[in-house]
């Protein structure tokens, strides 16, 4: 059968309601200025000339005609490439207040047709599915009141550092004492790390911010926070930076800008905090990394040691090596003779069911300085959306049980274990944070809280903006456009993790405080946990309260 | 809050007379418990070689006591001394304590050629063995302690009131070192296993004060499958295992103790003059951080007394006494009781970074300051 072209439509033809955003114009508003439709990541809305007939009956000349007048307006485009992701940067530009995306409220139909040319569903953030997480439902009930004098959080000492790096037994540390032989490297941090988030994967500005900002927590305000790199190699002058002490430098199984790593490590000025090497991540577990073409610059090729514009999607495991014991074991000891034994290396995995094995290979290794776990809530700045909505395991029971596999071989003090993905999701971060160490966890890594608290990125769990991997962030912290990341001001972004870290740092406190801790970190301090939902505290092994 | 009274003299004296001292500091305790320990023993009805452990318990029903008899003596120990206390039941809450026995052993040969370490696992080994009867048999025997020269009561109640009920005023017993709890009964049921003070192979603590690190403590503990490390029926046992393994398993001195449970932060470990040392020491020890407020009392073997304040400095104790007779309490007027012909102005209250060590010989304290270095075994 023939299709009636009358009709315009198509089968993928979308209209307004059809769309996750609709966006408002007040023409009466309007003022015609343009910057909205010039600020648009997505080229969701034009200005449009516009006729409209006004009809005419003239009763008494019997008559009839018609008037017509012409207008200049916004609208809303509704092609799939052109669909509005509600980043709000239109209102955020708008002098008058005339335009604003809405939530459809309706079940949007994109849903249907986002593999346009056979291209699976692409985005960045990280699993989309809101309200509060198990952690943040998780309470801290021990509360020394009448026992134990409480604490003041503001004027007692408090230690809330961490150890990151292979910890020996006390006997076998004495005994090394002793004999002259190698004690692992250790670095006493602060147990919210800055996740791992790539030169590539980040604009330009908001790395010099970041860096900015932690090499201030340390220098100034005495916190000694620390950065992960991700896997996009790290530029000669980070490298070569008396700060480089505060970077934990990534290698993952694209190994881009290691030659140029290993090339500085005569002209590092101190040894990086770490080294992590990436095996696995929470929001793409099985997955490589993924640096779509559009963010390839110059500059980025540069640095990775590829041609501009291509696809850098790193294999899924690490090509040269074939089993636990040569991707674990010989990379381990490999990197850390590459630096001198003097800097912790230590493995990242994604939360999963067969964490444990590697945990207790790892035990078994004795240059391994810690496990970093990251679970299906971790952020990522390009995957395909089905690795990141449904593939992964939550953090929270991970952790737990590998951390109760250390206590039963009492090795939980000698391989720290890491927590990530999620904390802070819902911006309780100090919370989250410390329900994991409280779990197990010697310290958390967090990477989207801290694009959202630092640098106002406007993703979240509803699909909103979500962009990072096209590299058209409109607020330029994950775009390498220079027109795009000029918007961000790497000072403005210092400023706030100075602000985010002295804030977590009060928070840790006042979480301690009550529970009677002070001295050191409540690393398992799980008698201090409660949750009102009886199948999560079974399977933690923490209280049920109600 | 518990009170704590400890005294160290030349010459043995009465139990009773660290039970009076307790009754002065009776504001701070309710009754829900006392624990004695007694070393350095002297009997009136029998010359007792300090060499031959002492098993110290309660036998709550006659099986109980049978099996007890039969058990050490399959195990090859020989009954030398059998103390009887004189007991007045009617003074005593509870009602099913069959026999509270006192008893010193003469080793088994094959025991006494074994090295001094396989001896010391063999009396604890022993000990929890009995526990684990009584355990068994609906807790009708509690074994206290198996060790030469010690001896420990327990009982629920008032001191005083235990003291009287076990006739301790008689001075049948008299110990050189005597150190006693009373309970404040804060966040676990009446146990008896949970009254202070505690032993494991001869080193004895006691403590006044929550301890909120005790989970992951007791943990860590848990994960040393040392056999001796259990119970945990009260949080404050840890710090007595936890003086156990740094003497005993990491060959540490005394003053070692202070920087395992209270390490200096990294600002004064930067200036200490064994700051690196003392920073690996941190990190190896990470999880046997306490994180009080706890005073603790100690004895050790050679009847070292010791007392070591948290970091926090939360929890009261004075110490004082003269050439051959100290006393360490919670309280002035405890210290006041135990020895009173002393000069009290040089009565001492330590403070968060400091360690009284009262020497064997009794002549004068050690007040050690954590800021200052300690000798380490062949110099790490």
């Amino acid at each position: 059968m023939v299709s009636a072209r009358s009709i315009p439509v198509a089968p993928g033809s979308l209209s307004y309601t059809d769309l996750p955003w609709i966006v408002q114009h007040r023409e009466d508003r309007c003022t015609l200025c343009g910057q909205c439709t010039a600020v648009c990541p997505k080229e969701a809305i034009y200005l449009a000339y516009r006729r409209q007939r006004m009809p005419k009956l003239d009763v008494l000349k019997k008559s009839r005609g018609n008037e017509y007048r012409t207008f200049v307006g916004i609208r809303q485009k509704t092609s799939m490439a052109n669909a509005c992701i509600g980043c709000s940067m239109c209102s955020m530009v708008c002098p008058n207040e005339a335009i604003m995306p809405v939530p459809n409220t309706n079940e949007h139909r994109t849903l249907f047709f986002n593999n346009q040319k056979g291209e699976p569903n692409k985005r960045g953030g990280r699993r989309n599915v809101t309200g509060p997480t198990l952690l943040d439902q998780i309470m801290f009930d021990r509360i020394s009141m009448l026992t134990d004098p409480a604490l003041d959080a503001g004027r007692h000492e408090f230690n809330v550092t961490t150890t990151l790096g292979r910890i020996l037994d006390p006997a076998e540390y004495l005994k090394r004492q002793r004999e002259g032989g190698w004690i692992p490297p250790t670095r006493e941090i602060f147990p919210f790390i800055i996740g791992s988030m790539s030169f590539g994967a980040l604009s330009p500005n908001m790395w010099l911010g970041l860096l900015q900002g932690v090499a201030y927590c340390n220098e100034v305000l005495g916190i000694p926070v620390v950065i992960g790199t991700g896997e996009g190699g790290c530029p000669p002058w980070v490298l070569k930076s008396p700060y480089l002490k505060y970077i934990i430098l990534q290698i993952a199984s694209g190994y881009f800008g290691w030659d140029e790593i290993i090339r500085a490590i005569p002209d590092m000025k101190c040894n990086p905090a770490a080294i992590e090497i990436k095996y696995g991540q929470g929001a793409k577990p099985g997955d490589g990394g993924l640096l779509m073409w559009y963010k390839v610059s110059k500059l980025i090729a540069r640095l990775r040691g590829v041609p501009e514009g291509v696809d850098l999607p790193s294999p899924p495991v690490h090509q040269t090596l074939y089993s636990i014991e040569e991707s674990v074991m010989k990379m381990i000891q490999t990197l850390s003779t590459a630096f001198d034994h003097k800097v912790p290396i230590y493995p990242k995995i994604s939360a999963s069911t067969s964490a444990k094995s590697v945990l207790n290979n790892l035990v078994r290794n004795p240059y391994a300085g810690g496990l970093l776990i990251d679970g299906i809530d971790g952020g990522t700045g390009a995957a395909y959306n089905v690795s990141m909505d449904a593939t992964g395991h939550p953090i929270a029971s991970c952790v737990r049980e590998c951390y109760l596999d250390l206590i039963a071989q009492g090795k939980q003090n000698e391989l720290p274990i890491f927590a990530a993905g999620g904390v802070g999701k819902n911006g309780n971060v100090a919370q989250n944070g410390m329900a994991l160490v409280m779990l197990g966890a010697s310290g958390v890594h967090i990477g989207k809280y801290i694009m959202q608290a630092a640098a106002g990125c406007l993703g979240n769990e509803k699909n909103r903006c979500n962009v990072c991997n096209v590299g058209i962030c409109p607020k330029g912290i994950t775009s390498q456009n220079p027109k795009l990341y000029r918007r961000l001001n790497p000072d403005l972004v210092a400023e706030r993790v100075a602000e985010i870290y002295m804030s977590i740092n009060t928070e840790i406190k006042k979480i301690m405080a009550p529970l009677g801790r002070s001295q050191s970190l409540p690393i398992g301090m799980s008698d201090a946990l409660g949750i009102a939902d009886k199948a999560a505290a079974d399977r933690l092994h923490i209280k049920y309260v109600c | 809050m518990c009170r704590l009274a400890l005294k160290t003299a030349n010459t043995a004296f009465s139990p009773y007379e660290v039970l009076t001292a307790m009754e002065a500091m009776q504001e701070g305790y309710d009754g829900s418990g006392l624990g004695l320990l007694m070393r350095g023993l002297e009997f009136e009805d029998f010359k007792y070689n300090s060499k031959n452990p002492i098993l110290s318990g309660i036998a709550h029903t006659e099986q109980a006591m049978s099996r007890l008899n039969s058990f050490m003596e399959e195990r090859g120990f020989e009954l030398k001394y059998d103390h009887e206390f004189e007991t007045i039941p009617s003074l005593i809450e509870a009602k099913d304590r069959f026999r509270y026995f006192l008893r010193s052993y003469r080793m088994p040969d094959t025991l006494k050629a074994k090295s001094q370490t396989e001896i010391d696992e063999e009396l604890m080994l022993t000990r929890l063995a009995l526990r684990a009867d009584g355990e068994e048999h609906g807790g009708d025997l509690t074994a206290f302690s198996f060790w030469p020269d010690v001896a420990i009561i327990k009982e629920v109640g008032w001191p005083l009131d235990i003291g009287n009920a076990l006739t301790l005023s008689d001075n049948r017993i008299r110990s050189r070192v005597c150190m006693a709890q009373g309970r404040q009964n804060t966040n676990y049921g009446i146990n008896l296993y949970a009254c202070h003070p505690f032993i494991i192979q001869g080193v004895a603590t006691m403590t006044n004060g929550e301890n909120s690190a005790f989970v992951p403590i007791r943990d860590w503990l848990l994960g040393q499958h040392f056999p001796g490390y259990t119970g945990y029926q009260s949080d404050s046992e840890v710090f007595a295992h936890i003086l156990h393994y740094t003497l005993t398993k990491l060959g540490l001195p005394l003053e070692a103790y202070k920087h395992v449970i209270t390490p200096l932060s990294t600002k004064e470990l930067d200036a200490h003059p064994q700051g690196e040392f003392l920073k690996g020491l941190r990190n190896t020890c990470r999880r046997l951080i306490i994180d009080g407020p706890n005073a603790v009392i100690g004895t050790l073997p050679d009847e070292t007394c010791m007392l070591v304040m948290d970091q926090k400095k939360l929890r009261p104790a004075t110490v004082g006494g003269r050439d051959g007779a100290w006393a360490i309490a919670s309280e002035m007027c405890g210290v006041d009781a135990l020895v009173p012909d002393r000069d009290p102005a040089l009565d001492f209250q330590p403070m968060r970074e400091h360690t009284i060590i009262v020497p064997p010989d009794r002549k004068e304290l050690t007040i050690w300051s954590q800021h200052d270095p300690f000798l380490l075994p062949q110099a790490a």
